[in-house]
């Protein structure tokens, strides 16, 4: 096939549809849940109702007798198999040179439990009912402490800690930027704008709960864990060199569909590592699945924020300096990536999309008797986009500018890239200006002011809200992250086995979970090789078959995945071009590939993609004496920098004055995500992403009370957004290239859920101007708004 | 054990099951058809909808046992009768109206009573119709926008893709 028909079929830029939908859409699907292996039996962790405590004793005798138990597990079991504990995977340093506190995190309780949902026991049994009714025939006394959930009180260290280790419930205080030349440019300046605010816990709730099975075969002694993970390699990596002590050889994982992560399924987890281990011990497999009521409370939940920011700017409204100062929940635990969320994933966004000339950040991480906070769906960019956008917006209420033109003065402009923020990042390219000005026309903001008379004369208050949100992805140069506190490198790998009749097979270390790679990824080979889509399969999720991955999270799996494809088929690529030199008798350099053929410069010669991998199968007319037969080729790709996906939203709302009602009438994304591959692909991501953070600033709140129980522990108490809360969106995309890889392209998955919740609060906020309301932590509930309103009422009466 | 009987799919089905077993239970694990999805224990996600009698219900909501002598459709059993994508399954797919898949069984399932009760939903009804139906991914866009699609195409108007 020609490349242009190849290309038409699946190359770079169309909308094909995904290949992975007919087994979604036809009940076909596997999912961990999906599999029964022979001779399976069931588990059922015992935990924690209570937020902190002396676990004084755990009785088993009777409930090991009931019927269908196989065997119950504590912590003691798993103290005397001295397995380890769920490990970290970064560490923070603390400005004074300290190192984080990193205390143990026990697969089962041992003494004390930390947070509810904390498993205690792991119960084993023929069905799943069988161990729930012995869970509950388990003798339990826990001897209650106080719970530590109030961060600004944690810190000061009232009452018994979270950790011995740290008896103030600090982990780390760290900062980040010039302290001296922030509170120099402060001390000089016209206007400082400050806003203290909450960023509000998150519970992920991908709609697939987590599952483990864990298998072993004494036979061959191999072990292998379907999980429902994000990254397949990295649990192995986590689970078998820290906890386990399984070499990898011994030790399969795979993640087969997986229903959505959002960060979530990024994480190592106890429950994965405890069916792996008892497996063994018991000589048979074990699954387990997460009820949903059992997610809330031990999948790592995001976000929660307490921050003080202060803007300083001129007379002109130009800013000299930011500060922030931010207290970030870490739970009971250290989950795999979350120290360095509110540092390196926060603290270094700060800059946004200005030219601010000093910036300075602290962050001190607590800990809690709450469930383990880590990445949710953005990690950290959110939490800076929200810091920025809403400071922003307050400062150009008090000084009497509008939020658009406050932001225009202060952009970094397209010719001044690439850009060193004072916050260690290096922005490639960018164009705000664009993403701006398509988002105002796509909104007719110029029209806003006609809009809200009309909705004025009904009673309403309208109100239009602008967020302009910058993140860093294509996560990460290790070398970067290594001098950051990762353990470990954040490239990727893949490799391209070209089979002998000219089809491919490609193996990926990124996992798709609603992302389409199996769709995109095809989409990028054909592009390359010319041949067509249909033939090219991608394989992933599995550690037995895919050489190796640091998996999907950071919308890295196009820019860094991707990359490592590409690098891959361009390695094929090469070595096509010095057998088909051998085939054609003529000089290698002579050689070119293109339009899915090696053809010989300015001669007719020409020899197809698949007569050049057949040759190198069957390789009788070969240069044999020179090169290898077989077509298969790894690349490792490690990133030279993050990319920097960008854009402009805006929201328009109209609020019930009377009731405190919020009805979003209309949102607008214009976004940057450099070359785009798939552009429907890329569409859903941006309005998955948009529900989750309005979701955030509308409705969603995870919410601890001062025992440290979870009254929002089910979708009766956590508000999920529904169909009927928002509209349908208006989204579109603007081009800056990404220019360190080759595809020029930068990620879309967490966009939405960055830039959206700013622009929700600024709407709402500008809606209620009228009445000097200048902010209103999330989420908008109409309780706190109408009550925002009645306070604000006097006030205004009395002007 | 008791025995409950019924028709899933169009094949008659006998099987022993607790008194407890729920509806959606027993068609996975008794049945294996494991399209049909467990998202909570709330009854309030519709992972879990299928068909009982040509009605929607979340297979959560029932016991087994209370299904004897119903006819059930599940998302295996929607397809064309030659297995090919039935209008609204394929409306779904042009539109990208699924990502992880884990809430589209349920989303179609429902979606599908919707339109038998209904040929020409408004976006609001179709949005106020999908209350007891959570996604995590989509942000619901596409779904709507899929279900409008296929109504248009039942109804025998054509919509294009985008
Ligand atoms: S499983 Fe959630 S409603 Fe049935
Ligand atoms: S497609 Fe993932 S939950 Fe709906």
């Amino acid at each position: 096939m020609p490349r242009d028909e190849a290309v038409a079929s699946g190359g770079i830029g169309k909308a094909v549809k995904r290949r992975e939908d007919v087994r979604f859409l036809t009940g076909k699907g596997t999912y961990t849940d999906d599999m029964n292996r022979p001779d399976q039996t069931y588990c059922v962790f015992l935990r924690s109702n209570v937020a902190h405590g002396q676990i004084t004793r755990v009785d088993t005798a009777a409930a090991s007798a009931m019927p269908g138990v196989v065997r119950i597990f504590t912590g003691e079991d798993i103290a005397a198999a001295g397995l380890g504990g769920v490990p970290c995977g970064w560490e923070i340093t603390s400005s004074n040179g300290e190192k984080m506190k990193e205390p143990a995190h026990p697969i089962l309780a041992q003494g004390k439990v930390r947070h509810v949902g904390d498993p205690i026991a792991a119960v084993v049994a023929e069905s799943r009912e069988a161990a729930k009714d012995a869970a509950e025939a388990i003798g339990l006394e826990i001897e209650e402490m106080g719970a530590v959930v109030n961060m600004t009180t944690a810190i000061q260290g009232h009452g018994a800690p979270v950790h011995d280790e740290a008896e103030d419930n600090l982990c780390y205080d760290w900062d980040l930027g010039d302290k001296d030349a922030t509170d120099a440019a402060f001390a000089n300046a016209t206007h400082v704008t400050t806003l203290e605010f909450v960023n509000n816990r998150m519970i992920p709730n991908a709609m697939e709960p987590r599952a483990a099975i864990g298998e072993y075969d004494a036979a061959r002694d191999q072990h292998t864990l379907y999980t429902t993970s994000q990254n397949p390699h990295v649990i192995r990596l986590l689970m078998g060199a820290f906890v386990l002590n399984i070499p990898e050889h011994k030790l399969r994982v795979m993640a087969p569909d997986v229903g959505g992560g959002f960060g979530s399924k990024i994480f190592h987890y106890a429950e994965e590592a405890f069916v792996t281990w008892a497996s063994k011990e018991i000589g048979r497999p074990i699954k387990w699945t997460a009820e949903r009521s059992e997610s809330f409370v031990t999948d790592a939940h995001g976000r929660d924020h307490v921050t003080k920011a202060e803007l300083a700017m001129d007379s002109e409204g130009k800013f000299l300096a930011l500060r922030a100062d931010t207290l970030a929940n870490m739970g009971a635990y250290l989950s795999t990536f979350a120290p360095c969320v509110p540092t390196w994933l926060h603290g270094t966004l700060l800059a946004g999309q200005y030219a601010h000339p000093a910036v300075h950040c602290r962050v001190r991480a607590v800990f809690t008797n709450t469930v383990p906070v880590d990445a949710y769906r953005g990690a950290g960019r959110p939490e800076a986009t929200y810091l920025l956008e809403r400071l922003i917006n307050k400062a150009a209420q008090e000084i009497g500018l509008d939020q658009v033109e406050i932001r225009r003065r202060n952009f970094i402009r397209p010719d001044q890239f690439p850009y060193d923020t004072p916050v260690a990042l290096q922005y490639d390219t960018g164009n705000y200006l664009a993403t701006l000005a398509r988002a105002l026309e796509m909104a007719d903001y110029a029209g806003f002011n006609a809009r809200k008379a009309e909705s004025a004369a009904r009673g309403k208050l309208r109100g239009i809200g602008l967020s302009c949100y910058i993140e860093a992805c294509g996560i990460a140069p290790s070398s970067l992250v290594g001098a950051l506190g990762a353990r470990a490198g954040l490239y990727e790998a893949a490799s391209v086995r070209v089979n002998p009749t000219g089809s491919v097979s490609v193996f990926t270390g990124s996992h798709s979970h609603g992302q389409g790679h199996e769709t995109t990824f095809a989409q990028v080979v054909a592009d390359r090789l010319g041949i067509p889509y249909e033939s090219i399969e991608i394989v992933h999720g599995d550690t037995d078959r895919v050489p190796f991955g640091m998996g999907t999270y950071g919308s890295r799996s196009l820019a860094v995945g991707g990359t490592a494809i590409v690098n891959a088929v361009d390695k094929v690529i090469a070595k096509g071009k010095k057998i088909a030199a051998h085939l054609m008798e003529a000089s290698e350099a002579d050689v070119v590939f293109e339009d899915g053929q090696y053809k010989v410069a300015g001669t007719d010669k020409a020899k197809a993609f698949g007569e050049v991998s057949l040759a190198a199968y069957v390789p009788h007319q070969y240069p044999i004496e020179d090169i290898e037969p077989g077509l298969e080729e790894t690349a490792f790709y490690d990133p030279k920098n993050f990319t920097f996906p960008a854009g402009s939203y805006l929201c328009e709302v109209e609020v019930d004055p009377d009731t405190g009602k919020i009805e979003v009438l209309g949102f607008w994304a214009a976004d940057d995500f450099g070359n785009v591959v798939n552009p429907m692909i890329v569409e859903g991501q941006v309005h998955g992403g948009l529900v989750q953070g309005l979701g955030q600033a509308f409705i969603e709140n995870c919410v601890y009370d001062e025992n440290g129980q979870l009254p929002s522990g089910s979708y009766m108490d956590y508000a999920m957004p529904r169909a009927g809360d928002f509209p349908s969106f208006e989204v579109d995309t603007c081009v800056t290239a990404c220019t360190h890889n080759p595809l020029g392209v930068k990620g879309c998955g967490e966009a939405g859920a960055i830039g959206a919740p700013p622009a929700l609060v600024n709407a709402v906020v500008d809606a209620l101007s009228a009445y000097g309301v200048d902010h209103i932590d999330m989420p908008l509930s109409p309780q706190k708004v109408w009550a925002t309103i009645q306070a604000a009422k006097p006030a205004m009466a009395a002007e | 054990m008791p025995t409950v009987s019924m028709t899933v799919n169009g094949k008659a089905v006998a099987s022993d099951v607790e008194g407890r077993t729920l509806l959606v239970d027993f068609l996975r694990e008794n049945l294996r058809l494991t399209g049909t999805h467990v998202g909570c224990d709330t009854l309030q996600c519709g992972a879990c909808v299928v068909h009982v009698n040509g009605d929607s219900v979340k297979a959560c909501s029932m016991l087994a046992l209370s299904a004897e002598g119903a006819e059930i459709t599940t998302i295996e059993g929607i397809a064309n009768p030659d297995g090919s994508l039935s209008v609204l399954q394929r409306a779904f797919q042009d539109h990208h109206g699924l990502q992880c898949g884990f809430c589209t069984p349920g989303m179609v399932m429902s979606a599908a009573d919707l339109l038998k009760r209904n040929a020409n939903p408004s976006e609001r009804e179709v949005r106020e119709w999908l209350e007891g139906n959570l996604c995590r991914c989509t942000g619901y866009h596409n779904i709507v926008k899929a279900i409008l699609a296929a109504a248009a195409e039942m109804r025998g108007e054509k919509i294009a893709a985008e």
